[in-house]
């Protein structure tokens, strides 16, 4: 009864805020899934798509509400000793995989420790800090760590730490095991089948450990591949929720305006995407800090958030998202103001060496994007060349350092020592990735303070190192802070608590209901 | 006869390797790899990530060694594995296969019926109005992109007045079964099958136009009409006949490509078919199933030609002859 008590006491925290009437049992839920996802085995590919229909299969210990305080997912409670260097997490004892076998501990060690540290390039960052990950008993789970650790719990996230199940994967090819095309996880929802290039069904997982959970019976995911289509089966009715990117943006107004229908940027705090230019730190006028906040104050980002994104999301001040934990507007701030922009080109001798611009190849609304920044720099004096990329070419011209300035967003995981010292510290810069500091930006400051904020312990002295590093940055300028990234989500309004985490739609299934 | 057959398939099994390899080049000529593109879509890449994928892809190899790596399997009919999907090419492609068979054939016969048609009634009328509007018709089918023709239909038919699925292969979680079942896949058809059809419809009608009035001034027409036949009789039986010697030849010509999907029509319509695995594959650099499905839309157009070709020489003594 208590445990029963404790873990409603928990839902209810995470529920709070999403005023609601009683929730029913029953119904299905259509959404749209852009693109098909590679595979819904979380353990092995962590992108996007695939996240977002496994997050109802896989959980992991924590799930984080919207300020990204640490809920109760597979773990009930937890205990962090005072030197920061022992995590103890208290398991559910009640959970069973889909497959019927009883979950335990040595589920999660098995994960973290062997699967996970060989599978999952962003876990196995963090998990350098662990010395240890033992269980002493088949509810306790116990993490090590070598120092401390400041984002240490919040790692614990479904995407971030799938728990995967030993008893299927241990002593196998992870990559080439059969099971991986019928996942078997401990998620509110069960895999039933996967049409490639049509849908992909899930169905409520019955022996759920949260009595009464999850509400819905079904979810289909349609797999819809033109985004004009993707509207269309929103307004005539085949789709009830469009994950936040499903749509073109300028279809966005028309659709919100649709009878029955609800929109909300919220759920994307855990991730908290950024977007920003990239500029080419290394050679050309990029490699001019000038220059660099010449482009800052040439760019009109109000009228990029209004024209392009709906009025979603918020211009970005800092390089951390102000979602994200020990985010400061103490800094050097960047309105519009070209006259500023060609003072500082006069300032330093531009000579209209033309610049490669790369949009984002992720449709229409990022290319429209390009467009405008390009007017926006052509404005103050700056030639730009819009260079056209697919994906791929996308990809191997930032990995390469082949570009003057580009269009990217990147996620922050909730931590400055998670999402944001990758893009600026030193020892981050090789080529051959498009994720680390292709920017090319060294200051040796800025990698003491990151190297210190990881390990400070203590709210306090991490906000005063992240402070001073954000502080050095925006006035470094090292890439072009555009947008904290607001996606909307557009849903039909009788879909409740369909977002109420920091983590939205990719763990919301297991508290969304449909009321009659 | 043996001989031949034996000749060609020989013949069309030197042109299948030469159509893979340069494919093989072609395609890890453009920029990016596989492995490159699922390290960008986890959202977090390092040096040992990108190695681990590049070994597991057998991209740390040399091209050459990739390449008759690939070729070996080919040999033996395995199309390798798709690392990114995690299931074997021949599989995915098998998969895919009846929804794209559907489609292609059902746009065929729309296109291959209904343009033979028109094409036979704007020649029987010919300087008339109904032969001016026909033709009009035709040309807008064919000079119409079939993207923008495709977002129309859907606007009309299936958003503003709703008679049809503007989308998908049957009504996901339907579950019909039986009759129903093929009814509901006929009516998601409709759409994007007589979308693909517009431009085939359009070439059929001026082919079967200009030849039937082409046939209908050579002599042993004229015989027949001195003959006294009905004209009626004479149009189907000696016209439409001898005129549709070169519609068949380019119905021939679509019928290879069957196989191949249709990529724009597949996308828009949500088709789950091998056009729209194919273009994933491309936009991911997914090189196993793209070189696989090239691979397969090669055999069959060779396989087709063969037929044909076997086909003329039962048909035509002459042929045999020489």
């Amino acid at each position: 009864m208590l445990k029963r008590l404790a873990s409603m006491a928990a839902i209810l925290a995470v529920a709070a805020g999403t005023a609601s009437a009683e929730p029913v049992s029953g119904g299905r839920a259509n959404v749209v899934i852009q693109p098909e996802p590679p595979s819904l085995m979380l353990g092995l590919v962590q992108n996007g798509p695939t996240q977002m229909v496994a997050g109802n299969i896989y959980e992991s210990l924590l799930r984080y509400d919207e300020n990204l305080e640490p809920q109760p997912q597979l773990a009930k409670s937890w205990d962090i000793a005072e030197d920061g260097l022992t995590y103890t997490f208290h398991l559910y004892d009640n959970v069973k995989w889909h497959d019927g076998e009883p979950f335990s501990a040595d589920d999660v060690v098995f994960s973290a420790d062997i699967f996970l540290r060989e599978s999952h390039a962003r876990l196995r960052n963090s998990l350098k800090y662990v010395e240890s990950i033992t269980a002493p008993d088949a509810n306790t789970v116990v993490f090590k760590l070598k120092e401390p650790f400041g984002p240490f719990i919040g790692i614990f996230e479904g995407g971030t730490m799938p728990i995967v199940p030993k008893h299927i994967y241990e002593g196998t090819d992870y990559k080439t095991n059969p099971a991986n095309n019928t996942p078997i996880g401990t998620g509110p929802f069960k895999f039933v089948e996967w049409v490639k290039g049509s849908h992909i069904l899930l169905k409520k997982n019955e022996d759920y450990y949260v009595d009464g959970l999850p509400y819905l019976d079904e979810i289909y995911w349609h797999i819809i591949p033109d985004a004009a289509s993707r509207a269309v089966a929103f307004e005539t009715g085949v789709v009830d929720i469009l994950p936040g990117g499903s749509v073109e943006n300028f279809d966005v107004g028309r659709l919100t305006e649709l009878e029955n229908t609800c929109v909300t940027d919220k759920g994307w705090e855990f991730i908290g995407p950024l977007s920003w230019l990239w500029l080419n730190n290394n050679e050309g006028p990029t490699a001019d800090k000038r220059f660099r906040q010449a482009v800052m104050y040439a760019m009109d980002r109000e009228f990029a958030k209004d024209a392009l994104w709906n009025g979603l999301g918020k211009v970005a001040t800092s390089p951390v998202s102000s979602s994200t934990r020990f985010y400061t507007d103490d800094v050097t701030k960047y309105d519009y103001n070209p006259e500023k922009a060609k003072e500082l080109l006069a300032e330093m001798g531009y000579d209209g060496t033309p610049v490669r611009l790369l949009p984002l190849p992720y449709g229409e609304t990022w290319q429209r994007w390009a467009e405008a920044i390009k007017q926006n720099l052509e404005e103050v004096g700056i030639k730009v060349d819009m260079v056209a990329t697919d994906v791929a070419g996308w990809n191997q011209k930032i990995s390469e350092w082949d570009y003057d300035m580009a269009f990217t967003y990147l996620y922050q995981y909730g931590d400055p020592a998670l999402g944001v010292g990758r893009t600026y510290i030193s020892s981050n810069i090789a080529k051959g990735s498009p994720w680390n500091n292709v920017e090319g930006y060294k200051n040796p400051k800025i990698d003491e303070l990151f190297a210190a904020g990881a390990t400070a312990v203590g709210k306090d002295a991490r906000q005063k190192i992240y402070t001073e590093a954000q502080q050095i940055l925006t006035e470094d300028v090292p890439v072009a802070w555009l947008l904290e990234l607001g996606f909307p989500t557009i849903y039909r309004c009788n879909v409740k608590d369909l977002v109420t985490t920091a983590i939205g739609i990719n763990d919301g299934f297991r508290d969304a209901y449909i009321e009659k | 006869m043996l001989r031949f057959i034996a000749l060609r398939l020989v013949k069309a099994a030197v042109i299948l390797i030469a159509i893979v390899t340069l494919n093989f080049f072609l395609i890890h000529a453009a920029p990016g790899d596989p492995a490159a593109v699922m390290a960008g879509e986890a959202g977090a890449a390092d040096e040992i990530f990108l190695q681990q994928l590049k070994e597991q892809f057998g991209l740390d190899k040399p091209l050459l060694t990739q390449l008759g790596i690939y070729l070996a399997g080919v040999v033996q009919l395995d199309l390798g594995f798709s690392y990114r999907q995690q299931m074997p090419v021949a599989e995915l492609i098998w998969d895919r296969l009846p929804a794209t068979l559907l489609l292609t054939t059902a746009a065929f016969v729309i296109s291959l019926v209904l343009g033979t048609l028109a094409g036979v009634l704007a020649s029987a009328r010919v300087g008339k109005w109904s032969d001016t509007l026909i033709s009009t018709v035709a040309l807008l089918f064919y000079a119409t992109p079939l993207y923008w023709a495709a977002l129309m239909a859907v606007l009309l038919f299936s958003v503003q007045l709703n008679w049809l699925p503007g989308f998908g292969y049957e009504t996901v979680g339907g579950n019909y079964t039986g009759f129903a079942r093929v009814l509901d896949i006929a009516q998601h058809l409709i759409l994007p099958a007589s979308t693909l059809g517009l431009f085939f419809m359009a070439v059929y009608m001026r082919m079967t136009r200009a030849s039937m009035l082409e046939v209908s001034t050579l002599d042993f027409v004229k015989t027949a009409r001195a003959k006294g036949l009905k004209p009626g009789l004479i149009q189907r039986r000696h016209i439409f006949r001898n005129a549709m010697l070169p519609v068949v030849t380019l119905a021939g010509l679509q019928a290879g490509q069957l196989v191949g999907g249709a990529v724009l029509t597949e996308t828009v319509f949500a088709w789950p078919g091998i056009g729209r695995l194919m273009f994933d594959a491309l936009a991911q650099r997914d090189y196993n199933v793209l070189l696989g499905v090239f691979f397969v839309s090669a055999a069959m157009v060779l396989l087709f030609n063969l037929v044909t070709d076997i086909l003329y020489r039962v048909v035509d003594p002459r042929i045999r002859a020489s």
